[in-house]
């Protein structure tokens, strides 16, 4: 089995462990993974800040980069929800706009190609015991897109009671967001900080050591509030955890 | 208080003074969530919710479709069964229209059923110049007119309020409208409902004219609904001898049979009610029975020019069963005042820059008042997609692009104040549509990496006013794939 990484411009520049344990993830589950150089970003902060004109060279971009890959996985579920809902949509927009149906044409094709991490392990792979070994006490917080934009239901949920050693929490208003919402961040940014800080407070009452996600711009916002705070609670991609093993375990 | 509100701080602005108000917040929790925990406990009991939802949906869209054939026929019903009507383009129209049938009563005054047609066009204001005080018997809505406050929610107009504050506010402003609150008054809710029932019921027994809206108007019969809780409306409905009801031309539906779904989905969203306590249907005029005259005021007011937008229109199914209020995360920390209009929330984020443009500051900023979180369409009973609408909205008021306004097609500039913005979008486009350019900028930032800032300057200090920056990597995964992989190859 060959699948490419969609690693995202986030994980890219900001988190490159998660991209990395999505490779060891994936490759001791078998899986060979490539990584086409020309991808870069998906459109999505254009898109969803009214920019979709701005966002359309990305989607050209992205969907010729993994043209030719059956399987294409990325760590980000808004970044997958992006691609499978609003692809076709701006596709069919710039179309109806006159500037040519080969954008149409690509974002169609693309869009059922494109698989966030725990669908492609559960659904493509049909793993949910990834042979992972984390020893802590772990809540987690389904992103929005994830949870109702991809509806991922108990896909990640799974993949984490089958980690070795894990204890994982329930999350107290698990399905309310966290406040991010991309530029919202820094357009409404009081709210955003409350509710950030409202899913924080929950996340530490908790108990839990560790708060994990699958979406890495959530939990930038989530981690920004929490070491502002100077909390112990610290935040992690699910991806990290199920990478992480007896032998190798997370640094 | 006005009925439109323009001219308010954008919504970033006027949030921030409600986050910071911790009674407000306190208040808007607690109500929010238990009517939240209520409406999903009333959805699951039925079986074939989905099948209501997409009914519901179908029934809208279809009457949308054909407005123009339904409001003909439901002018004719009402006609037929001894009522008047009126059409009214826009908010001033209807508001002359009312007062000028009120004035022609010789009244000058009049109960009102609680309703956001009149809010939204600023009915009270306007009797209010022509020398003629509306009062407000709905509950909620008597809290916020005796407390000279605005509504904040949909159905519960005075959500934002606590027991204390409305006891405060009858004791000191119900003797300067009519009765007087008993001495003392408590804050039991048993207490405060019965001194609004007595100061009330002064009201009923007097008036000779109401002011209503509806929730439903059927076609084949000219019959008008109202759904409440209370029983108010209905003495409102059924005493006085004018009746008057201003009603936006969306509230259309075919048939009597429609009501079914309605009747069904309307209660369940809203209150969390099986059945909503009062149903109240009236159709045209009969002897001896009820007002003997009734004029129905239709209102557009921005609609037909929202109906000509294939993604916008879908706001104009909305029920206003304010169950996308009570879900969404943003309405519950910014509070409905923040909204500058009478709709605020989800609803009001997509509604109320349809209805009145995006030329001004607050409407211009609606559409970035939600994270797309997307909560609100999961519990909307008539399955609009309100992100869908906000991202559509957003463009337009981004990149400009064509709009109907007085039905007519133009094409709109974008907002001002997006120039920044507008150049950011373009750099990162040009950073983004090369792969080495975004190579060699993330590897600056690497070797930047120790500089990072507690504070950035510019917007970036909307997010370090209050979180943290994320630590630089010192290597991209880009650079790290490059190094362990394809060295190797
Ligand atoms: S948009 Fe939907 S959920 Fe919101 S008030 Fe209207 S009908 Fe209710």
């Amino acid at each position: 089995m060959r699948a490419a990484l969609f690693v995202t411009c986030v994980n890219d520049a900001l988190y490159p462990r998660t991209g990395i344990a999505v490779v060891r993830l994936l490759e001791r589950l078998g899986v060979t993974v490539d990584f086409p150089a020309a991808q870069t970003c998906c459109g999505q902060p254009q898109y969803n800040t009214g920019y979709r004109h701005e966002a359309e060279p990305l989607v050209r971009r992205t969907a010729e980069a993994f043209a030719g890959h059956p399987y294409v996985v990325t760590p980000s579920g808004s970044c997958a929800a992006m691609i499978r809902e609003h692809y076709p949509r701006i596709g069919r927009r710039a179309a109806a706009e006159g500037r040519g149906g080969e954008l149409a044409a690509l974002a169609r094709e693309l869009a059922p190609r494109v698989y966030e991490l725990t669908e492609f392990l559960v659904d493509v792979l049909g793993v949910t015991d990834v042979g992972a070994y984390f020893p802590h006490t772990v809540t987690y917080h389904p992103s929005c897109h994830g949870l109702r934009g991809l509806g991922l239901g108990d896909r990640p949920r799974r993949l984490l009671t089958a980690v070795r050693g894990l204890e994982l929490v329930e999350l107290p208003g698990a399905e309310e967001c966290c406040g991010f919402g991309g530029t919202f961040a820094v357009k409404n940014p009081d709210v955003s900080a409350a509710m950030g800080t409202d899913k924080t407070a929950a996340a530490a009452a908790t108990g839990a050591r560790v708060l994990c996600g699958a979406d890495n711009s959530c939990l930038a916002h989530l981690d920004g509030l929490l070491r502002r705070a100077r909390s112990p609670l610290r935040t992690l991609h699910l991806a990290e955890i199920l990478a992480a093993t007896e032998e190798e375990p997370l640094s | 208080m006005s009925g439109t509100y323009l001219g308010m701080p954008a919504f970033p602005e006027a949030a921030r003074e409600a986050v910071r108000d911790g009674v407000l917040r306190a208040n808007l929790r607690h109500a929010t969530h238990t009517i939240r925990g209520k409406r999903a406990l009333a959805v699951a009991e039925l079986a074939d919710w989905d099948r209501l939802r997409a009914a519901g949906r179908a029934v809208k869209d279809h009457t949308l479709r054909h407005l123009d054939r339904y409001l003909l026929q439901l002018e004719a019903a009402v006609t037929a069964a001894g009522g008047t009507v009126h059409w009214a383009a826009d908010a001033e129209e209807a508001n002359r229209i009312v007062t000028e049938l009120v004035l022609a009563t010789g009244e000058r005054e009049l109960v009102k059923v609680k309703s956001m047609a009149t809010q939204e066009i600023g009915l009270n204001e306007a009797l209010q110049a022509a020398g003629i005080t509306a009062y407000e018997t709905d509950l909620a809505e008597l809290i916020v007119q005796l407390g000279h406050d605005r509504p904040s929610h949909i159905l519960v107009p005075a959500i934002h309020r606590n027991r204390g504050e409305i006891r405060d506010i009858f004791r000191t402003e119900m003797g300067r409208w009519g009765r007087p609150a008993p001495e003392p008054l408590g804050d039991d809710p048993r207490e405060l409902a019965e001194a609004a029932r007595l100061h009330l019921r002064e009201k009923f027994l007097r008036a000779e004219v109401a002011v209503s809206g509806a929730n439903f108007m059927v076609a084949e019969t000219g019959t008008m609904v109202v759904l409440e809780s209370e029983g108010n409306g209905r003495m409102c409905l059924t005493l006085p001898e004018t009746l008057i009801s201003v009603v936006g031309v969306e509230k259309v539906v075919p048939t009597f049979r429609d009501l079914e779904i309605f009747l069904q989905t309307l209660p369940r969203s809203s209150t969390a009610e099986r059945m909503n306590p009062y149903t109240t249907m009236w159709t045209g005029t009969t002897d001896g029975d009820g007002p003997s005259a009734f004029h129905l005021v239709l209102l557009d007011n921005g609609r037909t020019d929202t109906l000509a937008d294939p993604v916008g229109r879908q706001a104009l199914r909305c029920i206003r069963c304010s169950a996308c209020l009570n879900v969404c995360p943003v309405y519950e920390r910014a509070g409905g005042h923040a909204y500058g209009s009478v709709y605020p929330g989800p609803i009001g984020a997509i509604l109320s820059p349809q209805l009145r443009g995006t030329a001004d500051a607050i409407d211009a900023s609606l559409p970035y008042a939600s994270t797309l979180c997307g909560a609100c369409y999961e519990v909307c009973p008539v399955a609009i997609d309100i992100p869908e609408v906000l991202l559509h909205l957003r463009e337009r008021v981004a990149q400009g692009g064509p709009v109907t306004r007085d039905g007519i097609r133009v094409r709109i500039r974008p907002a001002h104040g997006h120039t920044a913005e507008r150049a950011a979008m373009r750099a990162a486009r040009l950073l983004l549509g090369h792969p080495g350019a975004l190579r060699a900028g993330e590897r600056l930032l690497a070797r930047a990496r120790r500089l990072r800032p507690r504070r950035l300057p510019g917007p970036g200090r909307a997010w370090t006013d209050s979180r943290e920056l994320p630590a630089v990597p010192a290597e991209s995964f880009r650079d790290w794939w490059a190094r362990e992989r394809e060295a190797c190859r």
